[in-house]
């Protein structure tokens, strides 16, 4: 598939000209946040981007220090998420293409989810917030995925310690349990 | 029973993390409804060991024996990616022969990952013989990965530019006779299974899983395949040799874990097509090591008193530690990027230069550097595709190493296929969704 009137397609509609890199299958459009939500939309409509193939996130804090390239961020701007998608022909088994989209975000801010478009996005939010702490919009009880909940903190994070150690936590709510009696251990009917 | 307790039917079940058939990685929260599952919930990360945090904190190579803990069932599968991934950044091409030895390793991978997955979920249905067939088969490969690498699971194989060293000359033999075992074991397993009634009703039309959900959750590999989508990442962007060698795609119609078990033996038979033709078309290998070849140890010796006038000329006969090293073994299977591959041990030993290239691969805060950039390499992964996203600063160590799990998103789109399902069916269904705790919880 061709890829120049998709890319054109997508400067249109986020209204501005946005730079793309890469050939091929490697090419990755950088789209403003605000607008990423709405190019996924657009891909998977339009374009048939039917398989979200990852959505992950890059700190870049303290990125090309003490060599001679310029970090890459913009101003203010320390986290990248990519939106890796995939047009598959579920037919032949074959890609018509492949499209990256990067999305610059703060540590503050909250990118729309595309959890309603790609179920997949569910636990790839997950994950994002867990190791990053970027934080999807609609979705204000985000659980962790890999951390258990007493965690503190966003391990993938660039300032967070590699040898940092947190308190053992015990079993979850061990007075509870001990108020319970052997009849309240028995397999429950809620609701 | 009473009229107010039979309105309140459905509760709540905890399957695992300490529960055989969640291989002790995992929890399952089901509500269930007499024996109906009416929602399930996967808990995971009970295997986190933050292999992408540490992957960013040591030397791109050093990275590598811990993508053998990924997918710890075909690890030469996840060693040939990482290194990929990198080589891609530093834009190093491999030299043909280990093109062909990566993909020979990786095939048998696959098929230790599928007999691995076939007999753990016959077990789990009961068909204990089944898994003994198939495990003792696949022990006949670990001793072919044994005899390519030096151990069984934990391989670290590929090096960036290459693979660790070329294959002992027998090994094709070796391959061969091993196949003899896995075939007669798969048709044996074949003849227990495929037609046996108790294993048919367990797995014919249970754990259904659609093409559009398969596809909404970004389900990849045999899965995706048991739905009949063909997608492949070896046919659909075919990396390494994958172009040149004649296989098919084997698709499902169903969907089910009977579909899933089908699709996973007739890859089984193909992976060993696969790695027969490797053999066939294998360019010319290493010359032999002439008898006379000196000790490595002696050639160290000679060079720290600066006696290196014939070493750089003499043939190294290296510690089985250090095999593929010497220059025999390794021309052929390593790049020839100074700044990236450590050199033959000749010129380690016997000339200042390559001692300096040496120290240089080696010495921490040194390494290798590709450039800064990023780069993302798919490769089919037992379980589906296997990614690896890379991001450089031009240090001796990655910014970033993404590792796109297959069974993430396998566990992912789980429910789908276990709610409306009974209780005892979801041990079925999990099984034939070979979840790898090391990969899904890196």
């Amino acid at each position: 598939m061709d890829l120049a009137p998709i890319l054109s397609d997508i400067e249109a509609l986020c209204g501005a000209p946005l730079s793309a890199r890469g050939a091929g299958s490697d090419t990755v459009l950088t789209v403003p946040p605000a607008k990423a939500r709405a190019a996924v939309e657009f891909l998977k409509a339009k374009h048939g981007f039917n398989v979200l193939v990852d959505l992950t996130c890059v700190d870049y804090q303290g990125f090309g220090k003490g060599t001679q390239n310029v970090s890459p961020a913009p101003e203010g701007r320390r986290f990248k998420l990519v939106y890796r998608l995939m047009a598959l022909d579920a037919g032949t088994g074959l890609i018509k293409a492949r499209l990256a989209l990067d999305s610059w975000v703060d540590g503050e801010s909250v990118p729309a989810t595309i959890k309603d478009l790609f179920p997949a996005a569910d636990w790839l939010e997950r994950e994002v917030w867990d190791m990053f702490g970027v934080r999807f919009a609609d979705r204000p009880d985000v659980k962790r995925i890999l951390m258990y909940p007493e965690f503190t903190g966003h391990p993938l994070r660039k300032d967070y310690p590699i040898k940092k150690r947190q308190p053992l936590i015990g079993p979850a709510d061990a007075s509870a349990r001990e108020r319970l009696s052997p009849a309240d251990l028995r397999p429950r009917i809620v609701e | 029973m009473s009229q107010d307790r039979r309105e309140s039917r459905s509760y709540m079940l905890n399957m695992g993390p300490a529960h055989p058939a969640m291989h002790g990685v995992v929890r399952l929260v089901l509500k269930l409804e007499g024996e109906r599952v009416l929602q399930s919930e996967a808990e995971i990360g009970y295997l986190h060991r933050a292999f992408e945090k540490h992957a960013e904190n040591d030397p791109w190579n050093n990275v590598i024996p811990w993508t053998d803990r990924l997918n710890y069932v075909s690890p030469l599968i996840n060693n040939a990616g990482y290194c990929m991934a990198v080589e891609k950044l530093a834009k190093i091409a491999v030299p043909e022969r280990a093109q062909y030895l990566r993909v020979a390793s990786s095939e048998i991978s696959r098929i230790t990952d599928h007999l691995t997955c076939v007999g753990a979920n016959a077990m789990e249905l009961g068909s204990f013989t089944a898994f003994l067939y198939l495990i003792q088969a696949r022990e006949e490969l670990y001793r072919c990965i044994d005899a390519l690498c030096g151990a069984r699971v934990t391989t670290s194989y590929t090096r960036v530019g290459g693979v660790k060293g070329d294959m002992p000359a027998d090994w094709p033999a070796m391959v061969r006779a091993a196949f003899e075992k896995v075939r007669s074991a798969v048709k044996d397993a074949d003849g227990l299974l495929t037609k046996n009634r108790i294993f048919v009703d367990r797995t014919r039309g249970v754990g259904i899983l659609s093409k559009e959900t398969a596809l909404a959750y970004g389900i990849t590999g045999p899965m995706l395949r048991s739905t009949g989508v063909p997608y492949d990442v070896r046919r659909a962007e075919p990396y390494l040799v994958y172009d040149r060698l004649d296989f098919e795609v084997p698709v499902g119609m169903a969907g089910d874990n009977f579909d899933r078990y089908l699709v996973r033996l007739a890859e089984i038979d193909q992976s060993m097509r696969i790695v027969e033709q490797c053999f066939a078309q294998l360019p010319a290998g290493p010359i032999q090591a002439p008898d006379d070849a000196m000790p490595g140890s002696k050639m160290a010796d000679l060079g720290k008193h600066g006696k290196t006038a014939e070493l750089l000329d003499t043939a190294a006969a290296v510690d089985p530690v250090l095999e593929g090293g010497a220059r025999c073994g390794r021309d052929s299977v390593m790049a020839d990027a100074p700044a990236s591959t450590l050199p033959p041990k000749e010129e380690t030993y016997g000339s200042i230069e390559g001692l300096m290239r040496h120290f240089e691969i080696i010495m921490w805060g040194r390494g290798i550097t590709p450039p800064a950039g990023e780069a993302y390499v798919a490769v089919e992964g037992g379980n589906g595709e296997l990614g690896f996203h890379v991001v450089s600063d031009g240090k001796d160590r990655a910014w970033r190493v993404r590792v796109r799990p297959p069974c993430f998103f396998n566990m992912a789109g789980l429910h789908k296929m276990l709610e409306g399902g009974a209780v005892a069916d979801v041990v079925a269904t999990f099984g034939s969704i070979n979840m790898i705790a090391g990969e899904l919880d890196r």
